[in-house]
């Protein structure tokens, strides 16, 4: 919250990219979150990658539902299209919005009451259907809005404000996303830019569903000791197992990477991620791999962060399956989109 | 980098670009803030207890703050400063009563200042209060020195002079009118006095000996012709003008001769435009008035024909130039031009005909005196040096920073401590919290570009000599002025151990000077901000390691715009907005410490 909007005033020297713009102008309205919420990082970061693709900003669509998190897509990309659905509502709006258009890039935010409780049926069905658009969740563990109580990804033990502990075990949306056939899945961090912007660009650019589940820490109900979502306690159980560099495409990659070390991806448009691995025995294209090592370090309270799996072999992408229009319906001739009552009575004759 | 040290003066000083530029140093945010108040009275306060003359200033200061104002690295301009001070001595109330006093008892201590200009003039300002007896020495008429001799009135008007001066010299001084002195060695042996304050200026013009100098009475030396108009022995001046010289003396010479029936005035400069000594300003207002700038013309000789002149030969030159500096020069031929009066102002040096060399007060070899830079003392413990008499010629500010300087020497001469031992400069910080996200000034930007001075028409300013040209700004027009100060002394202090490395603060600096980055060196870290920090003049502020990470918060000070967002966005308070305040010890100050 703050008492004065953000200056228009920028730094003198602040770079342009493809388009002619500076990051600036990929910002939104000024953020009402609490002084210090994790999520005005994450929007920090989405304005950075959208800025960093040279995306137009008419060309996104944002949408989201209801919660502290849902508010972030009103402080991004000013220019952008946006939907601010009911509660836990937001992927079938997305759903419906991809089928309509899919020359749009789909962002939708979401927290984990929106997306693990209220929203759970919708997101998992989103993932099965592979819908083409960047899910992320700001997971800060607590309803913020309703004042701080456990949320469905709270971890056993970990501390509300007033004390009380957590006993119902939590829902990992990175294991559900796996288990679901999730073909990008990712976790990142508020408070760490520089493994978070290259995700998302990745995420924007990939070719089906991917969901970066981005901790977020709450600094007004879930930032104190014996939290398991705070500041201090993810950073000290922060473990990046895969870096993601996100290089455009027809851009040469500039950096050295250590044999046996990196990965390349290459993506839908041509554009490829390059992944460090941290970890050498990890393997971000085995899925079921994946899933075990999450769960493994899940229970010795560890957050893996990073490109956790990726498949960009997969067939199952929404467009595709469902044979959706390739010119989007507000560019069909209204006698196409509306055959009528002559074509409506041949469509009935055919199953009388 | 080692985590910098805000509790040094300088550093918060520094950020004050404005005050750390002013030889004085006034407090210019505070005043601003003040005007933006409707505090006129109280601004000019501020303003008076550093540079003691805000009326004069206001208009003719050379503003070495203007090109350092932070604005001017944001947007093109730089807050209108000089001209915001015109506003407060324009709109303030009547401040005799508000001013410092003499004792009725005096120390017993007699100080003798030799010219009546703006340093001596500091020195009596700060010295009458402390007890001592002043007497000043001037050899005309009016008190002023070259602030009234050499600036014209339709630049400078007499009454603002004269309510100026008069605060000082009605303190109690003993000004002694068309009194020069003479000798200094007769001032010295009268042991009337207990120290010599030499504040006589620069009066002696350059001279240009080329062929038939000596053949004509229509060459005149910038600075004494300025002197005699200001005394109205000179009201006409031919029809066409040479001046001969770019710097502010030659933009008085030439406006001068267009109010005393000049109809073509030229301006003749060696050099192109980019080496012009004037300032911007004044060249502008010159232009205005149709005078005519000449570059790349050196003069050759005076054209005199049967004892009258009739213009004045140049060579004309070309210059190759790189990176500003001139790497060759070419002629290029001869090239005449008419006039009837030549006016030279290509400079002026301090002269001492009156101090005889045996006397302890050291000269050297161009018959500069030897002075601590410093202290202004001189080779003889108890004469005192300062303004243009000093080092040569600069401008009012520094003559003023003088004066106060050597009145803290002579303070501390007289009390029998060495001079040397001056009091440090300090600076205090206070929150300026109010609220959980508010603070007490305005901290909103204001995208308001630069507003202009009003000036007399061009019709009606050559009716008469002393005209002022400038107007002043209207209520209106400084009532946005003032909100283009970014209030730099508003400090961002960061306390390292309340940080939680949440980003919002980077996130939400409308102009990235913030970054948390591993530490390294100097030159690491100015390439790896987030916005590279490229003003070597401009701090790093880095703190200590971080609680969580240890990395450290770097901020570049370049162009912060002190909204005080990132203040607002921290969730532990780790940064906070704090008023530095620069201590600036005076006499007065070090009087204090004599006494406790």
């Amino acid at each position: 919250m703050s008492y004065i909007n953000k200056p228009k005033v920028a730094h003198p020297s602040l770079p342009t990219n493809a388009l002619g713009l500076t990051r600036r102008q990929y910002e939104g309205a000024m953020s009402t979150l609490c002084a210090g919420c994790g999520h005005d990082s994450v929007t920090a970061a989405i304005v950075e990658a959208c800025w960093g693709i040279d995306l137009k900003p008419e060309q996104l669509a944002k949408l989201s539902g209801i919660g502290c998190s849902s508010k972030t897509t009103a402080y991004f990309v000013a220019g952008a299209h946006g939907f601010n659905s009911v509660h836990g509502r937001m992927p079938s709006i997305a759903s419906g919005a991809a089928a309509a258009n899919r020359e749009l890039t789909y962002i939708g935010i979401s927290g984990d009451g929106d997306s693990l409780s209220i929203g759970f049926g919708q997101l998992a069905h989103a993932i099965r259907r592979n819908i083409n658009m960047l899910y992320i969740i700001e997971n800060n563990g607590v309803y913020g809005l309703t004042k701080g109580q456990f949320s469905a990804s709270a971890d056993i033990g970990t501390k509300a404000k007033k004390g009380e502990v957590n006993l119902t075990p939590p829902i990992d949306p990175v294991l559900l996303a796996l288990s679901l056939g999730a073909t990008f899945v990712a976790r990142s961090f508020s408070g760490d830019k520089q493994q978070l912007v290259p995700l998302i660009q990745a995420g924007l650019k990939h070719n089906g569903f991917a969901l970066i589940d981005v901790l977020s820490p709450c600094v007004t109900f879930n930032d104190h000791e014996g939290s398991t979502r705070s500041y201090t306690f993810t950073r000290e159980h922060y473990h990046p197992v895969i870096e993601a560099d996100f290089v455009p495409k027809a851009s040469e990659i500039t950096v050295d990477y250590q044999e046996g070390q990196a990965l390349s991806v290459e993506l839908h448009d041509g554009s490829q991620v390059i992944l460090r691995k941290l970890d050498a025995s990890y393997d971000p294209t085995d899925r079921s791999a994946a899933y075990h090592f999450i769960e493994t370090k899940i229970k010795n309270h560890e957050y893996v962060t990073g490109l956790i799996h990726i498949d960009e072999s997969s067939t199952t992408e929404f467009h595709t399956l469902n044979k959706t229009t390739k010119v989007p319906l507000n560019r069909l001739p209204f006698e196409k989109l509306s055959p009528g009552n002559a074509a409506l009575q041949k469509l009935q004759a055919r199953w009388r | 980098m080692e985590p910098t040290q805000t509790a040094e003066p300088d550093y918060f000083h520094k950020v004050v670009d404005c005050q750390w530029a002013c030889p004085a140093h006034t407090d210019v945010p505070e005043y601003i803030r003040l005007i933006a108040q409707g505090e006129f009275t109280e601004a000019y306060l501020v303003n008076r207890a550093t540079n003691v003359f805000p009326g004069i200033l206001g208009r003719v200061c050379d503003r070495p703050c203007e090109p350092a104002c932070r604005r001017g690295r944001i947007e093109d301009k730089p807050v209108a400063i000089c001209r915001l001070k015109r506003v407060a001595a324009d709109h303030r109330d009547e401040v005799a009563q508000r001013l410092p006093r003499a004792p009725a008892k005096k120390n017993g201590k007699k100080i003798a200042c030799i010219g009546a200009g703006p340093a001596s003039l500091t020195v009596a300002n700060d010295l009458l209060p402390l007890g001592y007896e002043v007497t000043i020495f001037e050899q005309f008429g009016v008190p002023g020195g070259l602030m009234r001799t050499n600036i014209p009135a339709f630049r400078l008007p007499v009454q603002v002079l004269d309510e100026e001066i008069g605060y000082i010299v009605s303190m109690g001084a003993d000004l002694r009118l068309n009194s020069p002195v003479n000798s200094l060695r007769k001032l010295l042996d009268s042991r009337e006095f207990d120290a010599v304050f030499v504040g006589s200026g620069a009066p002696k013009g350059k001279e240009l000996e080329l062929p038939g100098r000596r053949d004509t009475d229509r060459i005149h030396i910038g600075i004494s012709w300025l002197e005699s108009v200001a005394f109205g022995h000179i009201e006409r001046i031919g029809e066409r003008v040479l001046i001969i010289g770019v710097g502010n003396t030659a933009m008085d010479c030439c406006r001068t001769s267009l109010r005393l029936g000049a109809k073509d005035v030229q301006v003749m400069a060696r050099k192109p435009r980019e080496f012009f000594k004037a300032s911007a300003w004044e060249l502008e207002d010159a232009e205005q008035e149709t005078v005519k700038i000449v570059v790349n013309h050196a003069p050759k000789s005076f054209v005199v024909k049967d004892g009258k002149l009739t213009g004045m030969m140049f060579d004309k030159l070309e210059y190759d130039i790189e990176n500003g500096e001139i790497k060759a020069t070419r002629e290029l031929g001869e090239e005449f031009f008419p006039c009837d009066d030549v006016i030279l102002a290509i400079g002026q040096e301090n002269a001492f005909p009156w101090i005889e060399r045996d006397i302890g007060v050291e000269l050297d070899r161009w018959n500069v005196p030897k002075v601590d830079k410093v202290t202004f003392q001189s080779t003889r413990p108890e004469v005192f040096f300062g303004g243009d008499a000093a080092f040569g010629p600069k401008n009012i500010i520094w003559s003023v920073e003088h004066g106060h300087q050597a009145a803290i020497s002579i303070h501390k001469f007289c009390q029998g401590e060495p001079v040397t031992a001056r009091m440090p400069r300090g600076v205090t910080l206070t929150s300026r919290k109010m609220g959980m996200h508010e603070w007490s000034y305005k901290n909103e930007y204001n995208g308001a570009e630069r507003r202009l001075v009003p000036h007399v028409a061009l019709v009606e300013r050559f009716k008469k000599v002393n005209i002022e040209v400038e107007l002043g700004f209207t209520a209106e027009q400084a009532a946005l002025e003032v909100q283009r100060c970014l209030n730099c002394d508003m400090q961002t202090v960061f306390t390292a151990k309340l940080c939680i490395e949440c980003d919002a603060c980077i996130d939400i600096c409308p102009v990235d000077c913030l970054t948390i980055t591993p530490n390294g060196t100097e030159g690491e870290l100015r390439a790896r901000l987030k916005a590279p920090a490229t003003n070597p003049q401009q701090a790093l502020y880095v703190s200590a390691a971080l609680p969580q990470t240890a990395r450290v918060m770097v901020k570049d000070e370049d162009v912060c715009v002190h909204c005080g967002l990132c203040a607002e966005r921290c969730p532990t308070a780790a940064w906070d907005m704090q008023k530095s305040t620069i201590k600036i010890p005076h006499a007065i100050d070090e009087d204090a410490t004599c006494r406790s």
